[in-house]
């Protein structure tokens, strides 16, 4: 059994239109990949789709997890079986608190009938607030309200500290971050880098990989990965632009 | 545990109220309603001659008086009132202790918990069964202070001196055709005095349990708080699931004198045979304060708005109410504030739910007249549709007249949406878990204002409300 996340030749469709292509990359455990690409490339559509977004129709190929198949498994059972999504855009729950909506999901994993720690729960929450800075005020606050944008991608790395998955997709996490927001989401997220864990990065600047250095880079446009290679791959990226790799896969 | 123990444990949790013992009373008015049921429950009470009137009279009003299907629910139509018993019960007095209430009685509220919770934090508690009062004690440090805390029909015999000039006052017999109803057959109930300057630290509670099948229940509250005092008085109400319709009619006034303050707190959880028409009001001198705190879970139709009259300078009028309409249910709630007098103020904070094909309706009533001066009136309406098919209506009246007022009114309508539902999941919580924690948020305020351990039992019951209502 692959220790993996392993996405094979995934196609899928949002209102007949097909966003992916044919999609091909794994992820092996321990290693972080990043994925970059133009907007429209079908980045998000990715990161909706292995988490189970029910807009979009998997038409072909398979997504596994460790060898699971993650696309014969509900939302809330992807995530329990260890996988991650820090959105884009994360939402709001009103009336509910930060510390609440934490404990209802690590709850969620533990087996009937067993209930929380709530006093080392606590404890840890605060150990991982503290590392990613965050004012203790914000266990208090419903989740995502009123955050402004860097606040609410602390909250996912904090949710991802939490949740400890084997496998994390982090969707354009640091678009909307300013330089300090993102040097502290950065570090949330080298801290949880282990043997025991896989990320797949996704962004559309460089900028990020500068604090999180990937093992792996690959460029997804129209559908498909188009291109893959080590860091340096971002760094051409960025010089030349992502015109440069259509041209030269039309060229191809 | 075994399979079988664990089976049952979680069968009463999920649906505690719905188990019923068999009936023995040794009174029973049988079926129907006329002068003789009157005579028959005014003979076992061995009732003063102008109560024996008092009801007569309000039977009188019942009949005359139709149904208020012409903005009421239609469902009223199908209570049929001779299929009704109006009296049940075993012929005991409340006793002050739990060892001498029946047995089946006993444990009724054993498994409601009622007597747990006195002993952690209730200074009374009183439990109607049907219709009479099977338990009431209250601690005998508020007895000494002056405290009265019994039922309806030892209040108007020991104590009318008391009661007598205010009872019927705040809600007048011919109020609606339920408020006559009641009057013409209440039995059981509390009436409760608080002397002057006489702060009641913990709350009192009454519970009420209707047992039988075919069957209406007219408890009837009269709460009076001398100047400067202040009482909580917390009510909890269930009932088993019958194929049936129940009744349950209660007529609830309210008293503050000058500076005095009442919070009366409701967590009913009718099972969904039971119409629960329910007329509530209080009656707030001079800067006194009285708040209901109302949860609407469970029943048929539940009809209630319960109101403040502001009588004195700076009184003021508060209504906190949460209602949840799952399945066939239709909660038709709100509240009512008369403001009539100045710098009076009131506020309103509703919130419902609707699910399935649950059905949610507000109807407020603000009264600001012209010769009046520094009125405030707050009104918020908030109502969250889980379903396509959950229906909300909302009709609020602000009457307000004259320009020296200030009122201010939100209202809305949402719905929880998918991505917020999309985003909880992927956290690993089941749609079940994402929208039960959703619907708490959205009550969540309102939540805080109930006791502690209301507030836990709230959220229990919405939580078993929100099982299966999503998929």
């Amino acid at each position: 059994m692959s220790q993996s996340l392993k996405i094979d030749n995934l196609h899928a469709s949002v209102d007949g239109h097909e966003i992916l292509k044919g999609l091909t990359l794994e992820v092996p455990k321990g290693e972080v990949h990043a994925i970059m690409g133009p907007n429209g490339s079908g980045k998000s559509t990715l990161a909706k789709v292995i988490a189970g977004h029910e807009d979009y129709v998997v038409t072909e190929g398979s997504v596994t997890l460790d060898g699971t198949d993650l696309l014969a498994l509900e939302i809330d059972e992807r995530s329990r079986a260890g996988f991650f999504l820090a959105f884009q855009y994360p939402h709001e729950i009103p009336g509910v608190s930060n510390a609440n909506f934490l404990r209802a999901a690590r709850q969620a994993r533990l087996p009937k009938g067993e209930e929380i720690d709530a006093v080392a729960f606590y404890r840890e929450m605060y150990a991982k607030m503290d590392q990613l800075g965050m004012d203790r005020k914000f266990t208090g606050r419903s989740v995502n309200e009123g955050f402004s944008g860097g606040e609410k991608k602390r909250n996912e790395i904090l949710q991802m500290m939490i949740l400890d998955p084997k496998y994390a997709v982090l969707d354009e996490t640091d678009s909307g971050l300013d330089i300090d927001a993102l040097k502290i989401v950065a570090q949330g997220v080298n801290a949880m880098r282990s043997p025991e864990r896989g990320f797949l990065v996704i962004t559309h600047y460089q900028r990020l990989l500068d604090y999180i250095v990937p093992d792996v880079v690959h460029v997804l446009s129209d559908g498909r990965i188009v291109k893959t290679g080590d860091k340096s791959l971002a760094l051409e990226l960025e010089e030349k632009g992502y015109d440069w790799v259509t041209k030269e896969l039309a060229a191809a | 545990m075994t399979d079988s123990a664990t089976l049952e444990a979680v069968s009463i949790d999920q649906d505690e109220g719905n188990f019923s013992y068999p009936e023995d009373y040794a009174h029973d008015a049988g079926y129907g309603l006329t002068e003789k049921t009157i005579d028959y429950i005014s003979d076992i009470k061995g009732e003063a001659e102008w109560i024996r009137e008092f009801r007569k009279r309000a039977l009188k009003v019942f009949n005359d008086k139709p149904m208020p299907t012409h903005w009421a629910s239609e469902d009223l139509n199908n209570i049929v009132f001779d299929h009704i018993r109006y009296y049940l019960a075993k012929g005991q007095r409340p006793t002050r202790s739990w060892d001498e209430v029946p047995d089946d009685v006993k444990e009724t509220f054993e498994r409601l918990g009622i007597p747990e919770k006195e002993r952690k934090y209730l200074a009374g508690v009183e439990a109607q069964f049907d219709s009479e009062a099977a338990y009431s004690n209250v601690k005998e440090e508020l007895t000494k202070e002056g405290v009265i805390f019994v039922n309806s029909t030892e209040a108007l015999r020991e104590h009318p001196e008391v009661f007598r000039p205010w009872f019927g006052k705040v809600i007048p017999t011919g109020d609606n055709k339920f408020s006559a109803l009641n009057s013409a057959v209440f039995s059981g109930g509390s009436f409760i005095y608080v002397p002057p300057g006489v702060k009641v630290k913990h709350p009192l509670q009454a519970y009420f349990r209707i047992n039988a099948e075919n069957f209406g229940q007219f408890e009837r509250t009269l709460i009076l708080v001398d100047e400067g005092a202040e009482v909580t008085y917390m009510e909890g109400c269930t009932a088993p699931k019958f194929e049936t319709a129940t009744l349950h009619s209660a007529v609830v006034e309210l008293v503050a004198m000058k500076d005095a303050k009442i919070q009366y707190i409701t967590v009913q959880n009718w099972s969904n045979n039971v119409f629960n028409l329910v007329t509530k009001r209080g009656l707030a001198h001079e800067n006194a304060e009285i708040r209901w705190i109302d949860c609407n879970i469970g029943s048929r139709l539940t009809m209630k708005y319960p109101g403040v009259i502001m009588k004195g300078r700076k009184a003021r009028g508060e209504v906190i109410s949460i209602a949840l309409a799952n399945d066939g249910q239709h909660q038709d709630t709100g509240a009512k504030m008369i403001h009539a007098a100045d710098e009076t103020t009131s506020n309103i904070v509703a919130k419902s739910i609707s699910v399935g094909t649950g059905r949610s309706t507000y109807r407020g009533q603000v009264h600001i007249p012209r010769h009046l001066k520094g009125c405030k009136n707050n009104t918020e309406c908030d109502a969250l549709l889980i379903n396509a098919t959950s229906r909300t209506d909302t009709y609020p009246a602000i009457t307000v007249r004259g320009n020296r007022h200030a009122t201010q009114h939100e209202a809305s309508v949402s719905q929880v949406s998918e991505d917020q539902i999309f985003y909880m999941k992927q956290r690993g919580l089941s749609e079940g878990e994402a929208m039960s924690l959703s619907v708490n948020g959205f009550v969540n305020d309102l939540v805080r204002e109930f006791p502690m351990e209301y507030s836990v039992e709230l959220k229990r019951l919405i939580d078993m409300e929100m099982e299966g209502s999503v998929g």
